[in-house]
């Protein structure tokens, strides 16, 4: 059997990514020119300017952690020594090469909303504030502007580095077949920077980052499940996006050694984490529901009774009950109309999950109290901005490189894969 | 149950086994089972053998699990005896939560093992036999089973031509029985006494 390992991007995949750039290009100028014309009080003015960083916050800092979560997946099966990915692995390293750009353009955000002014998202960066304010002047050793920036220019520099060091050590063996004694090197070398890289995730994506980026939005509230259920919710996109690039590469026949067998294992994954981000997210819910204190229910008051209650549900639906539903049955995780379906759904729902992670703390008055929900149509169109990017800088690497790495000493595993 | 007869091979190697299941259907011969000591990918699908419903009967039980624990919790805190629980209402679902999760669980795991164990037909006191007791050990046996066309002869030559060896006539009786294990068709008893007196004598 011959294989079809080199990958040439259709025409028509491109024109939909630019398609989708320009329709973000444009939400992004709509946005910026509604929210910085007409009047108000400076409150407002902030409030409304808040509304326009937000969404760009929500946006670029989800899908860097989708994209990012492509080699987490490399690496996670690096280090359990797993084989049956090795046939599409080169569809997760693809993704996970648009972390360098989405990491630019998070960090650019980041540092205007930190540094820019606007206090309205991130409250603990307006020092006369904080004086004033026992809780935040507690924090902060933890919650100020420059530990926020070296932490931020760390993190994304680290995932960039030791993503790409994964992807050279994954294409250096694409020419050259090794022998056996080679072969054990070059799976301890993978391993060893494996979990380098692991442990810089377990650092950040689980632990401090988003509590910088995401939970300092409303500075006053901490839960320390908040990383997991983070990172729960961008791992099982992830997953989902990995299945898409996978059935889509299979429907233009390429991938031959890919069958349903690891589309079944996908399948798998999306299916045990979409119960596990569940589970998270009803462990946070349920001690604050119980404990009951004013200081802790601040943060659910608004989402879950507020005015974000419908979002709030519905994402709680569309993440839960239609993955538990739908992925349950064996043959649905086999088949591809089914797989796409959900894979959508589920990267769409976890986006409406980080949509109520952001916005209620911005967008609430501080003198009125009164929280507001945006057009979310804005957001939208944006994230299909964010889709588009991803689309091409995927669909470029993906033509780059061979599709399959032939010579990894673990390709049979994959081939003879049977679940 | 009635006592059926069968003709059994012995095989070494799954590259012989698998090549064989799939002849011996093609040629239309009846496969009771394929007995092996460990499970072997694919061979459900090289057999023919349909999906087991042993998942749907899972999704009823944990069902059922749900409803129990929802029904009796509602029932018992809203209706029986509702308790004042530090301000909650009587019918607060987040706390029932852990335990319609616990009973899902407890009804779906009991029931797919006893399910397991029917569809299996194991049980404690339920007898089974043995084709072949190295289909414990080290190879694999495949039984055809002789329905009224089969000609005996033939099947012997053909499993033996496919690569089986020790292949004979048997007959067993099938399906459920009560009783015990023969001391004959006990595989390790023996040698494990006889080892042991070998112990005790030196």
């Amino acid at each position: 059997m011959t294989l079809r390992e080199q990958f040439t991007v259709p025409k028509r995949y491109n024109t939909v990514a630019f398609a989708l750039m320009g329709l973000g290009l444009l939400a992004i100028i709509g946005l910026y020119v509604t929210t910085h014309t007409g009047g108000g009080s400076p409150a407002e003015k902030e409030i409304r300017d808040a509304r326009f960083w937000a969404s760009l916050l929500q946006n670029s800092v989800y899908f860097l952690l989708v994209v990012n979560a492509s080699m987490f997946f490399i690496t996670a099966t690096t280090l359990a020594w797993g084989g049956w990915q090795m046939s599409f692995r080169r569809v997760p390293e693809a993704i996970s090469a648009c972390v360098p750009i989405m990491s630019v353009i998070t960090l650019i955000i980041l540092m205007a909303i930190v540094f820019g002014g606007n206090h309205a998202i991130y409250h603990w960066t307006d020092t006369e504030h904080v004086k004033h304010d026992p809780i935040l002047n507690f924090k902060k050793g933890f919650l100020n502007k420059g530990f926020f920036t070296v932490m931020t220019v760390l993190t994304l520099g680290l995932w960039s580095f030791l993503g790409w060091k994964m992807r050279q050590i994954s294409r250096s063996i694409d020419d050259k077949p090794l022998t056996v004694e080679e072969g054990k090197r070059y799976i301890w070398k993978n391993t060893v920077w494996a979990s380098l890289y692991l442990l810089v995730f377990a650092l950040t994506v689980m632990s401090s980052i988003p509590w910088l980026w995401l939970m300092s939005i409303d500075a006053h509230w901490y839960s320390t499940m908040y990383s997991w259920y983070t990172f729960a919710s961008t791992w099982v996109a992830g997953i989902s996006l990995i299945a898409l690039y996978v059935i889509f590469l299979k429907n233009n026949d390429y991938l031959e050694l890919t069958n349903e067998e690891h589309l079944h294992d996908l399948g798998k994954f999306m299916f045990a984490f979409s119960v596990f981000w569940t589970y998270l997210w009803f462990s946070q819910f349920m001690l604050i529901w119980y404990a009951n204190i004013p200081e802790e229910t601040t943060y659910f008051a608004p989402r879950a009774q507020g005015p974000y209650k419908g979002i709030f549900w519905m994402m709680l639906i569309i993440n839960f009950i239609f993955p538990l539903l739908l992925l349950m049955r064996r043959s649905s995780k086999r088949n591809y109309t089914t797989m796409t379906f959900m894979a959508l759904l589920i990267i769409f729902g976890h986006w409406l999950d980080f949509y109520q992670m952001v916005f209620p703390g911005p967008m609430t008055n501080p003198v009125t109290k009164v929280t507001s929900v945006p057009l979310i149509i804005y957001d939208f169109a944006i994230a299909l901005g964010f889709v588009g990017l991803i689309m091409y800088v995927t669909g470029r690497t993906l033509s780059r490189y061979p599709l399959i790495a032939k010579h990894h000493p673990f390709i049979k595993e994959s081939v003879i894969h049977h679940t | 149950m009635p006592v059926k007869k069968f003709i059994t091979g012995n095989f070494y190697d799954e590259a012989v086994l698998f090549p064989a299941v799939k002849k011996a259907r093609r040629a239309g011969y009846k496969i009771h089972d394929v007995f092996t000591p460990f499970p072997i990918h694919g061979l459900d699908k090289a057999m023919g053998l349909r999906d087991t419903s042993l998942h749907t009967a899972g999704f009823i039980y944990g069902i059922t699990g749900t409803a129990t624990a929802v029904g009796f919790i509602t029932w018992a805190l809203t209706v029986d005896w509702p308790i004042n629980f530090g301000g909650k209402p009587y019918f607060s679902l987040p706390a029932w939560i852990p335990i319609t999760f616990e009973l899902t669980v407890l009804f779906a795991s009991v029931g797919m093992v006893l399910t397991f164990c029917y569809l299996c037909q194991l049980a404690p006191f339920v007898k089974k036999d043995h084709f072949n007791p190295r289909s414990t050990d080290d190879t694999f046996v495949m039984a055809l089973e002789c329905t009224e066309k089969t000609n005996e002869e033939e099947a012997i030559q053909f499993l033996k031509e496919l690569g089986a060896e020790d292949v004979k006539v048997q007959y067993k009786e099938t399906g459920w029985w009560l009783g015990r294990y023969d001391k004959d068709t006990m595989p390790f008893r023996k040698k494990e006494t006889e080892h042991h007196k070998e112990t005790i004598t030196q």
